[in-house]
């Protein structure tokens, strides 16, 4: 079970407002879709989520508890570029987490538990349809091979929460379905809850399980950087909760 | 007519022109040798080349008379010993504080500026302190070059370990990487091909302060030989010395090269698919 709580937070850069009295309560195993213009404070909502942002007032908890102030392995993220490692093949990659989790002073994992962590990889990096590039290194995958790495490196931590930033924004329009449907299989195999940013509002109706909209209510035109975005529609959708068989076929 | 910038010549012809000015030089040097020589037949500015093919001849294979040494071996020995062992120093120094400072903030912001400022003293202005404190021995001649090599790997090391993507980091850290993970899985791998790229870019002041060491004082080496027989004119054994030593430095670097090739093939732009 993961709880977000969101009462009450503002978020401000020195005398910048980006985020005002944001109030939110998302349930286990939701899909929340995050859109809103340019400078809305999406990124920065994400950020806190993540740990590398801390609100200014108000609280963000999780599971009721207060949020750590760095990554964590209960928190995985899902960038736009950049989040693979370019040293790495794709199966080392994919590796790589449990590598880090299951030996804390050397980082790599020999023998059995190297060949029960290669198996489990093994059958992700089926699901994410890489199997025919596990010796591969990323600079040779395309974009949207990479963004599939990159998302099955994080949900085999099994993080609680997964944080996509616009993971699909760079990617040929032509391939984002077959992302969708990726993504959905993913998430009701393990279960978690997603924080997505898009900027492709039918992309944030299709998956989601709850929309949001962040915008400002208020502007002061004499000095723009005075009130900040807030979530101004939080609207329930329906979804693709059910088993994902028939999507991702 | 194309633009020039778009005409390139084909492999052969890249290789002919490429070989075409040590062609020029060589002629030239043929031609006004032997210009010197019929005016004078004991000039030693510009020696033929089969003088300079006997002196290298005595140079190689025959023992010294005072010494029984092969002047020239031992030369060669003496030199790449002291410079193999102040580059593997600054190589391991370097990418030790380079990494250490790149990661830790605290460390950045405590040592960056001290190795800054270090990095632009120059290295030869120390000579005369080092020769004070650490006599005129090897250790002397040793350190001048680790003194001028290693803030420059420190420093551009540290700022490669910047240049990693911030994304990579904090992917990172939501797998669960300790800062220790951090260095040993993520930055230490993928600095290794940056430590080779810096030390193939510190060769050329490494060789630098070596001649420059060994011609001040020193009783064996490729500078100290070329320095001692300036005094004779004896361009017949200064020119073919000049001319190893680009040739020990161009090799060094392309053995620096082909290891990057060959261990950090990710790193390569062939391995491109």
């Amino acid at each position: 079970m993961t709880q977000v709580t969101v009462k009450r937070l503002w978020k401000s850069f020195g005398a910048q407002v980006v985020l005002e009295n944001v109030n939110l309560a998302v349930g286990d195993h939701e899909f929340v879709t995050i859109v809103g213009a340019s400078g809305c404070g999406k990124t920065t909502f994400l950020k806190m989520l993540l740990g590398i942002e801390s609100p200014s007032r108000g609280e963000f908890l999780i599971d009721g508890e207060p949020l750590p102030s760095e990554p964590g392995p209960d928190r995985g993220i899902v960038f736009q570029r950049y989040s693979l490692f370019p040293h790495l093949n794709v199966i080392e990659n994919l590796m790589l987490g449990l590598e880090l989790r299951g030996a804390r002073f050397a980082g790599r994992l020999f023998g059995a538990r190297r060949r029960s962590a290669r198996s489990r990889a093994d059958e992700l990096l089926e699901a994410v349809g890489l199997s025919g590039a596990a010796e591969k290194y990323p600079r040779q995958l395309s974009g949207g091979m990479q963004q599939r790495l990159s998302i099955a490196q994080s949900v085999i931590c099994e993080p609680k929460i997964l944080l996509l930033d616009e993971p699909f924004g760079a990617l040929d329009p032509g391939i984002t379905a077959d992302m969708h449907a990726l993504i959905l299989k993913l998430w009701n195999m393990n279960k978690m809850t997603i924080f997505m940013v898009t900027h492709d509002l039918q992309e944030s109706f299709e998956l989601g399980t709850r929309l949001l909209v962040f915008d400002k209510v208020r502007v002061d035109p004499q000095s723009p950087e005075a009130f900040g975005a807030t979530i101004t529609y939080n609207i329930p959708l329906k979804g693709h909760r059910s088993p994902p068989a028939e999507r991702a076929a | 007519m194309r633009r020039l910038i778009n005409i390139h010549p084909n492999r052969g012809s890249a290789v002919a022109l490429s070989a075409l000015p040590f062609l020029v030089l060589f002629i030239a040097y043929l031609y006004y040798s032997h210009a010197r020589l019929v005016e004078n037949p004991g000039d030693k500015l510009l020696p033929a080349p089969a003088t300079i093919a006997s002196t290298l001849h005595a140079y190689a294979f025959e023992e010294d008379e005072r010494s029984g040494l092969y002047l020239f071996w031992n030369d060669t020995w003496a030199s790449l010993e002291r410079l193999l062992i102040a580059l593997g120093v600054s190589a391991s120094a370097g990418l030790l504080f380079g990494l250490a400072i790149g990661v830790l903030p605290f460390l950045r912001a405590t040592l960056a500026p001290f190795v800054a400022a270090v990095s632009l003293i120059p290295p030869l202005a120390v000579l005369p302190i080092l020769f004070i404190v650490v006599g005129l021995g090897e250790l002397a001649k040793i350190t001048l070059i680790i003194i001028g090599v290693t803030p420059i790997i420190v420093r551009d090391l540290s700022l490669r370990v910047g240049e990693l993507p911030g994304e990579q980091i904090i992917k990172a850290q939501t797998l669960g990487a300790s800062t220790w993970q951090i260095v040993i899985r993520v930055v230490l791998p993928q600095l290794w091909p940056r430590l080779i790229d810096a030390m193939r870019l510190s060769l050329g002041s490494a060789w630098l302060f070596l001649i420059a060491a060994e011609a001040i004082a020193s009783t064996e080496g490729l500078g100290y030989r070329i320095f001692l027989v300036r005094r004779y004119l004896a361009m017949d054994v200064i020119l073919p010395y000049v001319a190893w030593i680009t040739l020990l430095a161009f090799g060094m670097d392309w053995l620096l090269r082909l290891l990057r090739a060959k261990a950090f093939g990710w790193a390569s732009p062939e391995s491109a698919a």
